[in-house]
């Protein structure tokens, strides 16, 4: 019966397939929306507001949002929430994404090296993959924090050594089940090297579960980023960042309680839009009903 | 002819489907699974469902079982079992006929059996569903059933779970369930297809003596016409959701009407006593040369638990003159896909040694062999899992050559045309595998082969997977690439039939020995080991000695 299911689709056909379970995900759709739209704010926004995010109006302080043309408010300082907000979100998605594609590349070379080559060389790193798990990573990720120069950039590696072991777990069980299919052994067969094997002939198979949970390292690396920047081991003021915003806001929260709820509802947005898209990827990558 | 006006099957029909016509979703490459088709199963008879992938054989038994998946649903006509119409019957009637009435065996026993459950515990099952018996007499009627069916210490059989078993011990396990209610019909989709040769003839024995014991109606799926000679007092043959011929098995095997039976009739392929006409080549000294190898799988820690040591290839020994081909035939287990993947270096060996043109290989490491690797070659047995979904047929035909140094353009070259060689349009070099069909992957799985020019091809199961017109097609291709490149091959198979097709000479394994060598004249007219005797004795269809042939031309 499974032979009538093959169909003669065009070329690429999984794509198109994949493409509509996407699209029948409607919470995945509402992320993408919600990711693009926060994108495009958080580029083109700030030039299209009349405070720049550095302006302190010392005499507008703690305006409630909707005050004038501070739309949502102002801070300690008489600074724009809505321009620092969109300012903020510069810096926290690219830290996210950036720490997304460090931690992607690690978890896959990892999780690829430990899959194919197993013996001792896997047992080494999945090891080291288990060894990093056991630390509570907040505290690693304090104490790196502590430790090194808080820039964005080092931020961003902190977040990073802190989130690859998930993607080497998932990408060392994909290789692993890969690797007994014939298709590699027929890569052995031609005398293909060690590592065209790897990078070559498995890896482009294993790139569903890879995107899926580097969609999920996003949402994870968001929430991270705000937290050591709320306890001021993170991006250090006055470069905003949603964390170090609500850091500011702690203080505040019975006076001008908009302060904490503006960046608070910014991180809880991009991290559930992240969520959904992570979960409608899964849902359409995940080809294990069809013939591959 | 309009069915459901019919009031009643006629008393000694069991099962009558009249004008069925199961529908397909919308976007496969067909309307419908089957369509209007038209069948009775004779009370006390063996009705076989023969046609190759595909067909809709399958879809018919699972709307008989009212088990089709959600998104194929009967469209017209009826289907009436005991004389009850079972279309659009309420779910719940239709579970208190499944296994009273109507039951049904699988083809793969170790996915049908629930893992976690002990055999007994699952026959039970079966009778407590429909509210049969009491515990203690539950008990006492599973192990009457397992003593039925053949299985050795019924008693202790009852407390074993399912991967304690061999497969055929869980196949007979799976026929005890199926008889628990004592069904009035049995359907039995592809039931040997999974087992060994000699496993499937004690099957296909059994059921036969059930049948006959209880004269219960069978409706019997395969794809294998030998088994329809074993078996089958009736024969439908469906192409394309369509019954093309129906009749007695003697008239579809001996006088087969339509063209299609006659075709697939002629592609079974049939033990030749006859050994195949070697072909001449100017060098004589044997192109490989084995001497005592030997594999042996360990498995568990040392330190927790006792090692399992399994040897799967046990002192091989043989050799292998240019231009000739082979066969390597036994079961599942016998050592045969381990050798193959020894010779070609896809295992590491334990001892002895393999000289190819005079070299021993065996040892040699990974970085020294790789030089060599174009000059032996493999076929994969599946092909689904061989050839990568991600790349191009292209891409998966130069990647080789490219990586050992031939220019892109000219393994392009090269390869376009080896492509039009084993029989595809050139134009297939830009699509993926899942465009194509199993026939068509294998191929392309021989192109990828032929890429180097190899000395020694290695064929493991190449035909296994395949439909037997196909089969038949692949191993002339076979033949033919032989005849002119005079590449050696070893042909490793489980099916006696088809190494006789293809091979100068035959080695039986079994239990990582080679218990007999010699041509298929010897192999099959005149076996030496006791277990050849048994092995060519249970090919299903054929008895060599006896006088029941098959077909015009068995």
């Amino acid at each position: 019966m499974t032979a009538l299911v093959a169909n003669a689709g065009p070329s690429r056909w999984w794509r198109s397939r994949t493409m509509r379970r996407f699209t029948s995900h409607h919470l995945a759709l509402l992320g993408v929306v919600m990711i693009t739209l926060l994108t495009l704010a958080c580029v083109f926004g700030p030039h299209l507001l009349p405070y720049d995010s550095l302006y302190i109006d010392l005499r507008a302080r703690f305006s409630p949002p909707l005050t004038g043309y501070h739309y949502l408010g102002t801070d300690p300082l008489g600074r724009d929430v809505a321009a620092r907000l969109l300012m903020a979100g510069r810096t926290s998605l690219l830290v996210a994404f950036s720490a997304m594609l460090l931690s992607t590349m690690i978890g896959t070379l990892v999780g690829v090296i430990a899959g194919y080559r197993g013996g001792w060389i896997g047992a080494a790193l999945m090891r080291t993959v288990d060894g990093f798990l056991s630390f509570p990573s907040i505290f690693l990720l304090l104490a790196l924090a502590a430790a090194l120069k808080p820039s964005p950039a080092m931020v961003t590696v902190i977040v990073a050594v802190t989130s690859w072991m998930e993607v080497a777990r998932i990408v060392e069980a994909e290789v692993r089940s890969l690797r007994e299919r014939e298709f590699v052994l027929a890569g052995r067969m031609l005398g293909l090297s060690g590592a065209h094997i790897m990078f070559r002939e498995i890896l482009p198979n294993a790139m569903g579960p890879i995107i899926v949970a580097a969609t999920l390292t996003v949402a994870h690396a968001i929430l991270l980023e705000a937290y050591i920047s709320f306890l001021g081991y993170g991006i250090q003021p006055p470069l905003p960042s949603w964390g170090n915003m609500l850091e500011g806001a702690q203080q505040y929260l019975d006076s001008a309680p908009w302060l904490a709820i503006i960046p608070g509802a910014a991180i809880t947005i991009a991290v559930t839009s992240f969520n959904f898209i992570g979960d409608g990827l899964r849902d359409a990558l995940d080809v294990r009903d069809d013939r591959v | 002819m309009v069915a459901s006006i019919k009031p009643v099957a006629p008393h000694d029909v069991a099962l009558s489907v009249r004008d069925l016509t199961v529908n397909l979703p919308k976007g496969m490459e067909r309307a419908h699974a089957v369509e209007n088709i038209s069948f009775d199963l004779k009370r006390g008879q063996i009705l076989c469902v023969i046609g190759e992938s595909g067909s809709g054989k399958s879809v018919t038994a699972n709307a008989i079982m009212g088990l089709l998946p959600k998104v194929i649903h009967v469209s017209s006509g009826a289907i009436h079992l005991d004389g009850t119409n079972i279309v659009d019957m309420p779910q719940d009637k239709l579970r208190s006929l499944r296994g009273r009435v109507v039951s049904m065996i699988f083809q793969d026993p170790l996915s049908a059996l629930n893992p976690l459950m002990t055999v007994g515990a699952q026959i039970d099952e079966v009778m407590a569903a429909h509210g049969v018996g009491t515990p203690k007499s539950r008990r006492g009627r599973a192990i009457e059933l397992l003593t039925e069916v053949g299985l050795p210490d019924p008693e202790l059989m009852y407390h074993q779970y399912p991967f304690r078993l061999s497969g055929g011990q869980r196949q007979r396990v799976m026929i005890a369930m199926a008889l628990a209610l004592e069904p009035t019909i049995l359907i039995a989709d592809e039931p040997t297809t999974a087992l060994d040769v000699t496993t499937q003839a004690q099957i296909l024995e059994l059921i036969r003596e059930i049948q006959r014991r209880k004269g219960m109606s069978v409706m019997f799926i395969t794809h294998d016409f030998g088994v329809v000679a074993e078996i089958a007092d009736s024969v439908v043959v469906m192409e394309k959701g369509h019954i093309v011929e129906q009749g007695s098995a003697q008239q579809v095997l001996k006088s087969p009407g339509h063209p299609y039976t006659r075709r697939l009739i002629a592609a079974v392929p049939h033990l030749t006593g006859e050994d195949r006409v070697p072909l001449e080549t100017a060098d004589k000294d044997p192109i490989l040369k084995v001497e005592g190898l030997m594999k042996t799988y360990r498995s568990g820690s040392s330190l927790f638990s006792a090692q399992r040591v399994v040897p799967a290839v046990n002192e091989v020994s043989f050799d292998l003159a240019p231009g000739r081909t082979l066969g390597v035939v036994g079961e599942s287990g016998s050592g045969k896909s381990s050798l193959g993947r020894l010779l070609i270096k896809l295992l590491d060996s334990d001892g002895g040694g393999i000289l190819f043109e005079g070299r021993d290989i065996a040892k040699l490491s990974e970085a020294e062999f790789r030089p060599l690797r174009p000059r032996v070659q493999m076929i994969f047995q599946d092909p689904f899992a061989s050839l990568n979904p991600r790349s191009t047929i292209g891409h998966i035909l130069t990647v080789g050559p490219v990586a050992h140094g031939t220019p892109g353009a000219q393994a392009r070259e090269e390869a376009k045309a080896l492509l039009t060689h084993v029989g595809l349009d050139a134009g297939a070099f830009d699509r993926f595998p899942h465009e194509f069909s199993g026939g068509q992957r294998q191929r392309i799985g021989i192109a990828r082969a032929l890429m180097f020019k190899p000395k020694l091809l290695i064929a493991d199961e190449a035909v296994s997977a395949l439909d037997v017109s196909i089969q038949a097609q692949i191993l002339q291709l076979l033949d033919q690439i032989q005849r002119e490149t005079g590449v050696s091959m070893i042909f490793i198979t489980h099916d006696l039939r088809v190494a006789s097709q293809i091979c100068d000479e035959i080695a039986v394994m079994q239990k990582g020995r080679i218990v007999e060598r010699g041509p298929p004249s010897q192999i099959f007219l005149d076996p030496q080991s006791a277990y050849t005797r048994e092995l060519v004795a249970a090919i299903p269809g054929e008895q060599p000695g006896t006088t029941r042939p098959v077909a015009a031309n068995g």
